[in-house]
C-alpha cells in the first residue's frame, strides 16, 4: 500500500447498523413484500406418510375450483428440470432421483407431490382439499442406526441406503492403542433439530416470454446460487437469469441451496409466462425444509497416566434423510477430521457414514460439522471424571500452545500459528471463577443443590477456500457526486454486511460508513454467498481490494489536480488532503466529477471514471477459535435445568464491529442452548413427525437462556484484514457446554447422559434409572 | 368462495376500507389491503409473535384474528410508532442502539411488543423483562440486544415523560 492508506477509523468500532432504520420501522423488503401484477399464488399438497405409493391422484375437482390456474403433478414439471444437481454437489455422486414433485410413490411425511397455482393462496389450498389421491401405505426406513443394514430402500434406485461410507484407518492409531495404558470409549448422540429462521423459505418468479428472462426475488442465502442453478434448471443461459436480493429472514444453512419447491415454482412460471409467488408456512418449514444434527459419533480415545491423548478411533454415523437439501453431502468427514480440535491428539483412524432414511431431508445448519467439537468435549469430560482429573486441567495439559504452531494434524488438516485456543480457555476460566465456582459447587452439593459447570474448547474452520466456497468479487464504484455503490455477491441475511462491508471500504477508501451502499444479488460478480462464516474474510478481502483501488487511482487525480505528490495525500471521510497542510484539499466528489465529467482534465493516458474490480481467493481456511464456559443448577425434583452463567471467550482476529461480533456468537450460542434442552423434531416409530408447530418445537424465548458474557483475544489472520470468520461460532461451542454442565450436575448421581435432549423427563429418567 | 365483507377500520390514524371473506385474518388485511407490510407472519399460529399489533391499545396476534373482528377498531402497527421519517420511537431508536435486531424479521413484532409492555410496565425489572418479552421468538440474537433495548427504552421513555 501506497503512504495513502487511511488509518483504521471504523474498523473496530461498533458502528451502528445501516439496515436498522428500514428494518425497525417495519420497512423491510422480504420476499413475500413483493406484489407483482398478474402474480398467482402456489400451495404445495404434501404426503401425510413417511413412505407410500400413490395410487389415485385426480386433479379435476381442483382445477375446477374458481380461482385455480393450474394443478400440478409430477408429470408436468419433472421432465423440465435439467439438473437439479446443487453447485457444491459433484455430478458423479450418486444421488436420490431427480424430482421436484414425487413421482408415483411419497418418500417423508411434507414430500410434495402435487402443486396447486391460484388467484390466491387461500384458495390455492382450499383446492388442495380437492385433491382425490388415495395412498398404499409402505413400511418405511425411519431408524438410521439401522438403516445401511436394511433390504428396504429408501430410493430403490440407489440400491442401498448409505449415501457415503469413508473409512480412513490409520496403522499408528492402532499401535498406540495396542500398548496404552488406557482407552475410553462411548457413543455419542446429536438429535434431530431444524434451523427456523424466522422468516420461512419463500420465492417470487416472474418469467418473461420471448424476452426469454426469468426474473425472481427469494429469500436466500446465496443469490448467485440461484442464477447459476436455476439457469439450469430452465436450459436458459446465466444472462438470463436475474435474481433480486432482499430482505431475508434468517437462515443458519437451510437458505444456502435451491429446495424442491424453489426449482417447481421456477419450472412452473416459466411453463405459465406468468409471476408466481411461493411462501412456506411454518408447518412446512418443521417439517419439509431440512432438518439436522441427526448423528452419532462412537469415539474411543488413549489416555496415558498423566492424562496425555495419546490416539483416538472415530465412527460417524448421519442421517441424510429423504432428500438431503443441498445434496448427499457428508459433514461426517468434516466432522472427523476436525476431532483432533486444539488438542495434540496424536494419530486418527475414522469411518464416517450416511444415511437415506424416510424422514425430512439433512441440510446445512449453522456449524454442520459441529459433532466433532460436541464428541470430543464430552469424551474429554468423560476421560477426566474416569481418570479422577479435573476436566479443567486435563484439556491444559492437552490444549495445543504457541509453541506447537503451525500444528499439522494427523487427519490432514493443519492449524496456522495464528490460532490461539490456550488464551480463550484461560481467559473464559477467568471470566468463569472456576475454582471459585468448583468451591460453591461443593458447597452446594452439602447442601442437597446440584450445580455443575461445562467447558467446550474448539477450533472452528472458517472462510473455507475450496471449490465454489473459494472466491467472493466486489465491484465499487464512485458515483459522480462522491458516494459509493459496492457489488457483492454475498447474501447477508442477518450478519449485518451492509454496515460491515462499508466500514472495510471506508476506511480503504477514505469515505464515510454511511456514505457507501452494499448491493447484493442483480449485478453483482459470482460468489457463493453468505454462510459457512465466510463473508468478513472473503468478502471482506474483495471488498478492501476494490477500494484500495478506487483510491489510488483517486489519490493519483487528487495528486495530478492539486499539483502534488500522490504519498504526499492523505484520504479521510471524502476528503483527499495535503498531509501538514489542511488547506489544500479536495472531496471525492471532485475528483468524481473529474473522472466522469471532465476527463479530460486527468492525468495523461489515465482512463476516465472512478471503479474498480477486485476478487479474492482465500486460503484453504482461516481457523478461529473459542471456549465456552457456562453453569448451570439442575432440580432433581422436576429435572429441569436452569443456567446461571455462560461465558465465551474467543478470537476471531481483528473485529470488524465488536457489536456484530457479540451479537452472532450470542444468537449461535442460544441455538445451541436451545438444541440440547429444549429443540427436537420427534417422530415416532412409523415415520410421522410430532413437532410440526411452535407449541411442539420449543425455540428458546428470552424467559430461558441467561445473559451472555463475552471476552475477546484479538491474534489477527494472515488474511488482509487480519480477520477470521464468527458466525458459526456459537452453535458449535454452546452444545457441549451445555450438556457438559448437566452431566456435571448429575454426576453425583452416578449417571452419565450420553444423548441428547436433556429435557426434564430425560433428566428424570437420567436420576431414575441411578436410584433403580 | 364465500361473500366478501366490507371492512373499515383505523390503521395508524389513517382510515381502511376493503373487502374480504369472513376467513380473511387481520394479518392478511393490514398486510395486503392496508399496505402495512411491516406486519410479519412468522408462524400463522400466534406463537412467534411477529405479526404483533395494537388494537385499541392492546396488543395482539393479527394472525390469529379475522379482519372482521377489527372492524372500526383503532390498529397501530410498527410503521405507526415512529412520529415522522426522521425519527424513530424510542423503542426503535433503542433496538439499533443495542442491537436487537439482525435479520430483523421478527422485530416489527418485538417493537410494538414491547412499547405496549413498556406502557403496562414503565419500570420493569431484567426478570420482568425477560418474560415480558418471552412471547415473541427471535432465533437470530439470542435476546441479548433485545434485554438491553428493553431497558435502553424503558429509561429514555421514562426520562423523556412519553
Amino acid at each position: 500500500m501506497s503512504s495513502t492508506a487511511a488509518a483504521a477509523r471504523y474498523v473496530g468500532q461498533s458502528v451502528k447498523r445501516l439496515e436498522d432504520p428500514r428494518l425497525v420501522t417495519g420497512h423491510g423488503r422480504y420476499v413475500d413484500d413483493i406484489v407483482l401484477a398478474g402474480m398467482l399464488h402456489v400451495a404445495f399438497g404434501r404426503s401425510d406418510l413417511a413412505r407410500a405409493a400413490i395410487t389415485r391422484l385426480d386433479i379435476s375437482a381442483a382445477e375446477a375450483l374458481e380461482g385455480v390456474y393450474a394443478v400440478f403433478t409430477a408429470a408436468d414439471l419433472n421432465p423440465h428440470n435439467d439438473s437439479l444437481r446443487a453447485s457444491m454437489h459433484p455430478p458423479e455422486v450418486p444421488a436420490p432421483p431427480a424430482n421436484m414433485l414425487a413421482d408415483g410413490d411419497v418418500r417423508f411425511v411434507g414430500d410434495p407431490y402435487v402443486m396447486v397455482v391460484a388467484q390466491s393462496r387461500y384458495i390455492a389450498e382450499d383446492a388442495l382439499d380437492l385433491i382425490d389421491a388415495e395412498f398404499e401405505p409402505l413400511d418405511p426406513v425411519v431408524d438410521y442406526e439401522t438403516a445401511a443394514d436394511s433390504e428396504n430402500h429408501v430410493h430403490p434406485e440407489l440400491g442401498g441406503n448409505l449415501a457415503h461410507d469413508l473409512p480412513v484407518s490409520n496403522p499408528a492409531q492402532q499401535e498406540v492403542f495396542a500398548s496404552a495404558a488406557r482407552v475410553v470409549t462411548e457413543t455419542w448422540h446429536q438429535h434431530r433439530q431444524t434451523n427456523v429462521p424466522m422468516e420461512t423459505r419463500g420465492i417470487v418468479a416472474s418469467w418473461q416470454p420471448h424476452a426469454g428472462v426469468m426474473e425472481v426475488w427469494a429469500s436466500t442465502q446465496s443469490p448467485h446460487e440461484i442464477q447459476l442453478v436455476g439457469a439450469r434448471v430452465l436450459g436458459i443461459g446465466e444472462h438470463k437469469m436475474v435474481v433480486h436480493f432482499g430482505d431475508v429472514g434468517g437462515g443458519f444453512g437451510q437458505k444456502m441451496f435451491l429446495g424442491r419447491e424453489d426449482m417447481a415454482v421456477l419450472v412452473a412460471a416459466k411453463l405459465l409466462g406468468c409471476p408466481l409467488k411461493w411462501i412456506e408456512d411454518r408447518r412446512e418449514n418443521l417439517l419439509a425444509s431440512n432438518h439436522a444434527r441427526i448423528e452419532q459419533m462412537t469415539v474411543s480415545m488413549a489416555v496415558d497416566e498423566d492424562g496425555r491423548f495419546l490416539a483416538a478411533d472415530l465412527d460417524q454415523l448421519e442421517d441424510d434423510g429423504a432428500y438431503p437439501l443441498g445434496g448427499p453431502a457428508t459433514p461426517g468427514a468434516m466432522a472427523a477430521m476436525l476431532y483432533p480440535g486444539p488438542y495434540r491428539m496424536g494419530p486418527v483412524s475414522w469411518r464416517a457414514r450416511t444415511v437415506y432414511t424416510n424422514t425430512c431431508g439433512r441440510g446445512a445448519y449453522r456449524g454442520p460439522w459441529q459433532m466433532e467439537s460436541v464428541a470430543r468435549e464430552q469424551m474429554i469430560d468423560r476421560v477426566a471424571q474416569k481418570i479422577g482429573m479435573d476436566p479443567l486441567e486435563l484439556r491444559r495439559r492437552n490444549v495445543l500452545k504457541p509453541e506447537d504452531l503451525p500444528y499439522a494434524v494427523s487427519t490432514g488438516l493443519s492449524f496456522e500459528t495464528t490460532i490461539s485456543p490456550d488464551q480463550t480457555l484461560e481467559q473464559a476460566a477467568a471470566m468463569i471463577g472456576y475454582d471459585d465456582f468448583r468451591a460453591e459447587q461443593a458447597q452446594a452439593r452439602e447442601q442437597g443443590r446440584y450445580l455443575g459447570l461445562g467447558i467446550a474448547l474448539y477450533i472452528e474452520p472458517t472462510s473455507m477456500g475450496m471449490g465454489p466456497l473459494g472466491t467472493e468479487s466486489a465491484m465499487l464504484r464512485v458515483e459522480v457526486d462522491g458516494h459509493v455503490n459496492v457489488f457483492m455477491g454475498t447474501g447477508s441475511h442477518g450478519q449485518s454486511l451492509e454496515t460491515t462491508m462499508a466500514q472495510l471500504v471506508a476506511d480503504e477508501l477514505g469515505v464515510r460508513p454511511e456514505d457507501v451502499t452494499l448491493h447484493q444479488g442483480h449485478g453483482s460478480g459470482y460468489g457463493f454467498g453468505t454462510g459457512g462464516s465466510r463473508s468478513a474474510v472473503i468478502a471482506g478481502s474483495a471488498a478492501r481490494a476494490a477500494a484500495s483501488g478506487v483510491r489510488e487511482k483517486a489519490v493519483a487525480i487528487a495528486a495530478h489536480l492539486m499539483e502534488a505528490s500522490a504519498d504526499d495525500l492523505e484520504v479521510a471521510d471524502g476528503v483527499i488532503s495535503v498531509k501538514g497542510t489542511p488547506s489544500a484539499t479536495m472531496t471525492m466528489a471532485q475528483v468524481a466529477v473529474t473522472a466522469y465529467l471532465n476527463s479530460d482534465a486527468l492525468p495523461e493516458g489515465m482512463e476516465a471514471g472512478l471503479e474498480h474490480t477486485a476478487r479474492y481467493k482465500a486460503p484453504p481456511s482461516t481457523h478461529s477459535n473459542a471456549c465456552h464456559i457456562c453453569t448451570c443448577e439442575l432440580d432433581p425434583g422436576t429435572g429441569k435445568v436452569t443456567l446461571l452463567r455462560y461465558v465465551v471467550s474467543e478470537d476471531c482476529g481483528v473485529l470488524i464491529n465488536p457489536m456484530v461480533v457479540d451479537g452472532q456468537i450470542a444468537g449461535g450460542v442460544v441455538q445451541g442452548i436451545g438444541g440440547v434442552l429444549y429443540e427436537h423434531c420427534v417422530y415416532d416409530e412409523s415415520g410421522n413427525p410430532l413437532a410440526s408447530t411452535f407449541l411442539d418445537y420449543l425455540v428458546p424465548t428470552a424467559a430461558e437462556v441467561p445473559e451472555l458474557e463475552t471476552g475477546h483475544v484479538v491474534v489477527p489472520s494472515d488474511t488482509p484484514g487480519g480477520h477470521k470468520g464468527t458466525g458459526e461460532g456459537g452453535a458449535i461451542g454452546a452444545p457441549p457446554a451445555v450438556f457438559n454442565a448437566v452431566a456435571d450436575a448429575l454426576a453425583p448421581f452416578g449417571v452419565h447422559p450420553n444423548r441428547q435432549p436433556l429435557d426434564p423427563s430425560t433428566v428424570l429418567g437420567l436420576i431414575a434409572s441411578a436410584s433403580a | 368462495m364465500a361473500d366478501q365483507i366490507p371492512l373499515s377500520m383505523t390503521v395508524n390514524g389513517r382510515i381502511r376500507r376493503g373487502r374480504g371473506e369472513p376467513r380473511l385474518t387481520l394479518a392478511d388485511f393490514l398486510r395486503e389491503q392496508a399496505l402495512c407490510t411491516g406486519v410479519h407472519l412468522g408462524c400463522e399460529h400466534g406463537v412467534c409473535g411477529s405479526c404483533t399489533v395494537l388494537m385499541d391499545g392492546e396488543a395482539v396476534r393479527s394472525c390469529l384474528l379475522f379482519a372482521v373482528q377489527a372492524e372500526g377498531a383503532d390498529i397501530t402497527t410498527v410503521e405507526g410508532l415512529a412520529p415522522d421519517d426522521e425519527t424513530l420511537h424510542p423503542v426503535q431508536e433503542a433496538f439499533r442502539d443495542c442491537h436487537g435486531l439482525q435479520c430483523g424479521f421478527c422485530t416489527p413484532g418485538f417493537v410494538v411488543s414491547v412499547a405496549a409492555f413498556l406502557e403496562a410496565n414503565p419500570d420493569p425489572s431484567d426478570d420482568e423483562i425477560r418474560h415480558g418479552i418471552a412471547g415473541n421468538l427471535c432465533r437470530c440474537t439470542g435476546y441479548q440486544g433485545i434485554v438491553a433495548a428493553t431497558r435502553q427504552a424503558a429509561d429514555a421513555m421514562r426520562g423523556g415523560g412519553r
